[in-house]
C-alpha cells in the first residue's frame, strides 16, 4: 500500500496522520488522509481542490509537477511526501 | 466602552488592556502567524465567539474562534468559494486569498475577502456561504486589483436599524470596484457611490462608480445614513447611506490615505490619517498627524500631540484607525508596527509600542 507522509510543519496547526492508504492514485491517497483528519484538506488543497501554490508532492522521490488533476497513478510500494516551502520575515 | 482592544499583526494577535496608566499589551495569540482581521466579542451577542482570521500563506486562510476572549482558540470553518465553472470567463481564480474584513450583527457574521467575495455566516461563524448575488454580478469582472493583484472587499457597513436578516441594509466597499448597497440582506445589490471621483482613469470615466478605488468606508453608528469614504485620491461624505457622496475639498496636509474612523455618536465628526500621496506613502514632512473634522468636513484640525514629528515614515492602513463607542477613545496602528492610543478624541496620543510587527487591523471592544 502506498504510504503518505506529511511535513511536520503542519503538525503546528492540525493533526497530521501518517498512513498506509488503499489507493491507486494520489487523489485517493490524499482523500484517505483527509478522511482521518478532515481539517487537513484545507491546508494542502485550495478552494478548487488544487494543490496549494507552495505545497509540493514527491512520489517515490520525484517531484510532481501537476497541481490540478491529482489522479496520478501510484504503485503499491510508493511513498508520497507532502512538503511545503517556508518564507517570511 | 470596554477597556480591551485587539491588534492583528503580521506576526500574531495582540490583546491590549487599559489600566490607570493607559494601554498595555496583554496576551499574544498566534505568535509568528499573520493575522489579517479580528472580530472582538460583543456583549450584545454573547453566543457569538470572538473570531480571528489568519493567513498562513502556503497553507491558506484559516479562521479561529474563541469563547473566552482569546484564552484558547479553536479552528473553525473557513469560507470557501464554490467550484469555478470552466466557462466562468473569469480572470480571477475562485480561491480565497485573504479575509480582509469581518463585521457582525448579532450572530450574523460577514467576511470580506481578496479576491473580492462577500461571505455570510448565519451561525456566528461556524459555517459560511458566498454571497452569490454580488459575486455573480457581471460588473464584478470590471473590478481591478489595487494594492494587491486581485480586487478586495474591505469595508462592510451593517445598518443595525433594520431587522436582520431579510431587511438588513449592507454597504460594502471594494478596492477597486466602488461601493455596493443591498437593502434586502444581500439578496440583491446596487452599485452606488454617485459623486465619487477618480484621478487615475481616463477622464471620461472619472465619475464612473464602478472604477472608484474606495480605500475605506465608515458610517456613524447612531446615524448610519452618514458614511465617510477615504478614497484613493480624496475624502468624501455621504448623507444617504452611500448612494451619493460629496467630495470634501480644502483638506489640510493631504487627502490621500487609507483609514477613516467615524464618530459613533456625532455624524459631523471623523478622523483620518493622511500620507503624502499614492506615489509617496509617508507622512507629510515625515511628521505624523491625524486629521479630525467636527463639522462634516467643512474644516479640519491637525492633531499632532504625542505623535512622532521627525523622521516618521509610518503608514496607517485601512483597518488600523478605530474610535470606540464613547467617541473619545481612539487606537491607531501602522505598517511599521507603531501603536498609538488617544483618550481625548485625538487631541493627544500615547505610544503603546513602536516595535510591533506590521499592523493589519485594530479593534476596540464595544
Amino acid at each position: 500500500m502506498p504510504r503518505v507522509i506529511f511535513t511536520q510543519q503542519l503538525a503546528r496547526f492540525t493533526e497530521v496522520p501518517e498512513i498506509d492508504a488503499e489507493a491507486a492514485t494520489l487523489a485517493q491517497a490524499l482523500d484517505a488522509a483527509f478522511a482521518r483528519n478532515p481539517r487537513l484538506r484545507g491546508y494542502v488543497l485550495d478552494d478548487q481542490s488544487h494543490l496549494r501554490r507552495h505545497v509540493v508532492v514527491f512520489v517515490g522521490g520525484r517531484r510532481l509537477r501537476v497541481r490540478e488533476n491529482l489522479d496520478v497513478p501510484l504503485a503499491p510500494d510508493d511513498t508520497v511526501h507532502v512538503f511545503q516551502s517556508l518564507s517570511g520575515g | 466602552m470596554s477597556d480591551r482592544a485587539w491588534v492583528a499583526t503580521r506576526k500574531g494577535l495582540f490583546e491590549l488592556r487599559r489600566g490607570g496608566d493607559g494601554w498595555r499589551i496583554g496576551t499574544v495569540s498566534f505568535l509568528g502567524e499573520p493575522v489579517t482581521a479580528v472580530l472582538p466579542p460583543d456583549p450584545d451577542a454573547p453566543a457569538r465567539p470572538m473570531i480571528a482570521a489568519l493567513n498562513l500563506g502556503h497553507f491558506g486562510v484559516k479562521l479561529h474562534a474563541s469563547e473566552n476572549r482569546g484564552e484558547t482558540w479553536e479552528e473553525v470553518a473557513t469560507p470557501a468559494y464554490p467550484p469555478q465553472p470552466p466557462d466562468a470567463g473569469d480572470d480571477v481564480e475562485w480561491k480565497l486569498q485573504q479575509i480582509w474584513a469581518l463585521a457582525a450583527d448579532g450572530d450574523d457574521v460577514w467576511a470580506g475577502t481578496l479576491p473580492g467575495g462577500l461571505f455570510h455566516s448565519k451561525d456566528a461563524g461556524r459555517s459560511w456561504r458566498l454571497n452569490e448575488a454580488l459575486w455573480n454580478d457581471p460588473r464584478r469582472h470590471e473590478w481591478m486589483g489595487g494594492g494587491y493583484d486581485a480586487p478586495g472587499l474591505h469595508s462592510i457597513v451593517l445598518d443595525r436599524r433594520r431587522e436582520a436578516p431579510a431587511g438588513l441594509r449592507i454597504l460594502v466597499g471594494v478596492s477597486t470596484g466602488g461601493a455596493w448597497s443591498s437593502d434586502d440582506g444581500g439578496a440583491s445589490w446596487t452599485l452606488v457611490g454617485k459623486g465619487l471621483r477618480n484621478e487615475y482613469m481616463p477622464p471620461e470615466r472619472a465619475y464612473d462608480e464602478l472604477v472608484q478605488d474606495v480605500h475605506r468606508l465608515a458610517a456613524c453608528a447612531s446615524d448610519p445614513d452618514v458614511v465617510w469614504c477615504q478614497h484613493h485620491n480624496g475624502i468624501f461624505r455621504s448623507t444617504d447611506a452611500g448612494r451619493s457622496f460629496v467630495e470634501i475639498t480644502d483638506v489640510p496636509l493631504s487627502s490621500f490615505g487609507f483609514a477613516v474612523a467615524a464618530d459613533p455618536n456625532d455624524p459631523q465628526r471623523a478622523w483620518f490619517a493622511p500620507a503624502v500621496a499614492d506615489l509617496c506613502r509617508v507622512p507629510v514632512d515625515a511628521a505624523f498627524a491625524v486629521l479630525r473634522t467636527d463639522d462634516g468636513g467643512r474644516s479640519f484640525r491637525v492633531l499632532r500631540e504625542g505623535l512622532p514629528q521627525t523622521h516618521c515614515y509610518d503608514l496607517v492602513y485601512r483597518h488600523c484607525l478605530q474610535v470606540g463607542s464613547d467617541g473619545r477613545t481612539l487606537m491607531m496602528g501602522s505598517t511599521t508596527g507603531s501603536l498609538w492610543a488617544s483618550a481625548d478624541g485625538g487631541e493627544s496620543w500615547q505610544a503603546i509600542s513602536t516595535s510591533l510587527p506590521p499592523i493589519a487591523a485594530v479593534a476596540l471592544e464595544r
